[in-house]
């Protein structure tokens, strides 16, 4: 009788699992906000207002220059939206924000008003990785908000599974890491260990904004602000934490799966 | 009231001048400590201030059938004094921390190690206690483990699947969260407090912003109250329905398992209607909230709220009415009620062998004075029914939501001396609570030589901060005491005499956190 009702209930509940990326992208909640854009040129003369709002240290202004604001260090608190005067900040409600290369987080100079979005992996990883990605994930100082946001990909609504990405149990069965945490010294060893019993070639993704630059908590001495300094990585998916979509968005990009 | 009681008593979220707190030589503090304990006290936090080469030994104990608080401290001490874990167990970890920060000797401690190897090092270099025999093996897991979690260490003594022992070296987290405010608080603080654990950032959040209101002598608006009451129990549910799903994965249940999993995602979204962020982030601040839930949200929530509760009841009925399910979880894991006291456990699994143990109950602050919440207790303190009390709790916090909903008090969600006092932006979120942002606030800046105490139930059990300030109105030290910084040591004496092959569900029972412990 159970077993019955059971399955009787899973079948009124039909598929769960969303469309996209084939149907339409799910809306981020109305005060997310999304990834940020800068328009130097708004810039007030000798303003700098937004900078000392800032928690991670991640908008600098020095005289003479314009604004510019590092979102591998960036939470997304938007506090410096609230803060600028003339709107030179400005949230975009566009959930992408992953990309392959530190410095392309970096926003401020002219041309550079919003992030570069990550390109595919080059042809030959492309048909290695492509229709079956292996990643062992390690947790190295992170608050577990991260880590239950890449979790959340595994369940039903989201189901990496169809990508052909799965997480597996052990570094052997790898073929890259995915890294949350601002890398605590007490870990180090163990990321290390674990990069080097991955296979090559291998990949390393950091998700969110600890594993980039430390997060809240950069700076700390207990810390090494993120996971380049141990490994290099290849995909930088900012956030805290990133909203799943934005991490699924990271990994397809990657995956050359989306265009 | 009981005549031998000595230490002063406070009320949660609120703050008393450190030269009124009473002092006695270390020795007899310990004493002093001990007789609050036997007389129904339990110790909330126990931590040393430096004091120029010594240091000075705090007890922060809760009297929970009394919905007192009492605080006490010793002279400044150096080297060492004579252990309270003799006496109270409840202190065994306190005091191998003490130890580990300051230096100060526990003498007569069983067993005295580092708690996070926060010098350097690797917490799981070192000595275990071992078991001997010819039979006897050891399993060394972690720090990185199978899933997608936290890294911890953990030493099983096994006589075949038997485990005799199990011990856990954790401090792989530690990212200087404590430290970090010494001297503070800085213009991370309110961050680094939404990330101390990020699973309870509401529960955190709410401590540090209730610690710094303390302070100003003042309270944060009634409609922020509520917004945090409310905000704290969409986070218990999130949670409590996610454990319910691992639980069930665990022991190869997966309709629950798939459904719960889906339902935790449907909870996290309600907390990212409030605030945009699905744990919590940038919701609580200094003075207030800084996002409000005006009607048509509310209504909107209410919506969601009460289709995702149909969804889990479901979900649960199922896990409840499967007989394979409950001969896994029952007379798995049992800590008795005797042991969960013995050794102070806190929230879920407290309630689960049996003790009525709850914040929002026994010291209400902020909304809870209001609007009260019955404690969920469960006898039996095993698997099933550390499971049944989170089954019980979802229940309780749906329907304290929409009662919740249905009457909110007006006015403001941000108290506006907290505001008025930044000269920069002046919006909101600039008042982060960076030193000079809330020193300027003239009456409303933080007093000298003051101690404030916050505790909030969070989803795993007691948060407790613990704020010091010095003669400028800086942080001379501030104490963090995470749930689960009580509860490891229920989940290593549920182990024991268990089969190996148990130790996911026992884990996931409890499902503690690494980084809140290791701070």
């Amino acid at each position: 009788m159970f077993a019955h009702e059971t399955i009787l209930h899973r079948l009124r509940h039909g598929c769960q699992t969303m469309a996209y990326p084939g149907g339409p992208t799910p809306a981020l909640p109305d005060r997310h906000g999304g990834t940020l854009r800068v328009e130097a040129a708004k810039c007030a003369e000798g303003c700098a207002a937004c900078v000392p709002v800032c928690p991670t240290q991640a908008i600098t202004r020095t005289p003479g220059n314009p604004v510019a604001l590092d979102l591998g260090k960036c939470i997304f608190c938007a506090a410096c939206v609230e803060a600028c005067p003339t709107k030179a900040i400005t949230q975009t409600n566009n959930h992408r924000t992953a990309v392959r290369r530190r410095e392309d987080l970096l926003l401020g100079r002219p041309g550079e008003e919003e992030l570069r979005l990550a390109t595919a992996l080059d042809e030959k990883l492309k048909k290695l990785f492509g229709r079956s990605l292996r990643l062992r994930q390690v947790s190295a100082g992170g608050c577990n908000a991260c880590e239950a946001d890449v979790n959340v990909l595994g369940t039903i609504g989201w189901d990496l599974g169809r990508f052909g990405i799965q997480f597996v149990a052990s570094p052997r069965h790898a073929d890259g890491l995915l890294i949350t945490g601002a890398v605590s010294r007490n870990m180090e060893l163990a990321l290390k260990k674990t990069y080097d019993a991955v296979p090559s070639p291998k990949i390393v993704i950091a998700v969110g904004a600890c594993a980039i630059a430390g997060g809240p908590f950069i700076g700390n001495p207990q810390i090494l602000n993120g996971a380049s300094s141990v490994v290099p990585v290849d995909l930088f998916i900012p956030g805290c934490p990133p909203h799943p979509l934005t991490i699924l968005d990271g990994l397809l990009r990657l995956l050359g799966k989306l265009g | 009231m009981n005549t031998t009681r000595e230490f002063l008593p406070l009320s949660n979220g609120t703050s008393v001048p450190w030269a009124d707190v009473p002092e006695w030589p270390a020795d007899e503090f310990v004493v002093a400590t001990a007789a609050e304990l036997d007389h129904g006290g339990r110790l909330c936090a126990w931590f040393g201030v430096p004091e120029n080469s010594a240091t000075r030994l705090v007890a922060v104990i809760a009297f929970d059938a009394e919905n007192t608080l009492a605080v006490g401290r010793s002279a400044p001490v150096t080297k060492s004094y004579p252990s309270l874990t003799l006496r109270h167990p409840q202190a065994h970890l306190f005091e191998r921390e003490v130890w580990e920060q300051h230096g100060l000797m526990p003498e007569g401690h069983p067993w005295l190690k580092p708690v996070r190897r926060q010098n350097g090092g690797h917490p799981a270099v070192g000595e275990f206690f071992r078991v001997e025999g010819g039979e006897i093996h050891e399993v060394a897991v972690g720090p990185v483990h199978a899933g997608i979690i936290e890294p911890g260490h953990f030493r099983f003594q096994c006589n075949g699947e038997e485990v005799l022992h199990l011990e856990i070296a954790l401090g792989y987290q530690h990212r200087g969260a404590e430290e970090a405010l010494t001297g503070g608080p800085q213009r991370a603080a309110m961050s680094q407090m939404e990330t101390v654990a990020g699973d309870t950032t509401i529960g955190h959040a709410t401590a540090y912003a209730t610690i710094l209101e303390s302070l100003a002598g003042t309270e944060a608006p009634l409609r922020a109250q509520w917004l945090r009451a409310i905000a704290l129990e969409l986070e218990r549910l999130a949670n409590h329905t996610g454990d319910l799903g691992a639980l069930a994965n665990d022991v190869a249940f997966l309709p629950t398992s798939a459904a719960c999993g889906k339902i935790r995602g449907d909870f996290l979204n309600l907390t990212a209607l409030l605030c945009g962020n699905r744990f919590g982030r940038g919701l609580i601040r200094p003075g207030g909230c800084k996002h409000d839930l005006e009607t048509e949200r509310a209504a909107q929530l209410l919506d969601k709220l009460r289709v995702a509760l149909a969804e889990v009841n479901q979900a649960a009925e199922w896990l409840w009415d499967s007989n394979s399910v409950r001969a896994r979880f029952e007379f798995t894991g049992t800590v008795s009620a005797g042991q969960a006291a013995e050794i102070g456990l806190v929230g879920v699994g407290a309630r689960a062998s049996g003790l009525v143990r709850d914040v929002r109950f026994d010291h209400p602050a902020g909304w809870h004075r209001f609007a009260p919440i019955p404690v969920a207790v469960w006898p039996g303190g095993d698997v099933f029914a550390r499971a049944r009390v989170r089954w019980l709790e979802i229940q309780r916090s749906a329907k304290f939501i929409e009662e919740q909903l249905a009457a909110p008090p007006d006015g403001e969600t941000m108290e506006q001396s907290f505001n008025s006092s930044w000269q920069g932006g002046a919006s909101v979120s600039a008042s982060w609570g960076e030193g000079e942002i809330l020193s300027n606030g003239g009456s409303r800046g933080r007093p000298p030589h003051q101690l404030a105490v916050a505790l909030v139930e969070g989803w795993r059990g007691e948060v407790c901060h613990v704020a010091l300030t010095d003669s400028a109105g800086k942080f001379r030290r501030y104490k963090i005491v995470d749930a689960s910084f009580h509860n490891w040591s229920g989940l290593e004496l549920a182990m024991r005499g268990q089969a190996i092959s148990d130790f996911p569900i026992c884990n996931k029972s409890f499902n503690l956190s690494y980084c809140g412990f290791d701070l």
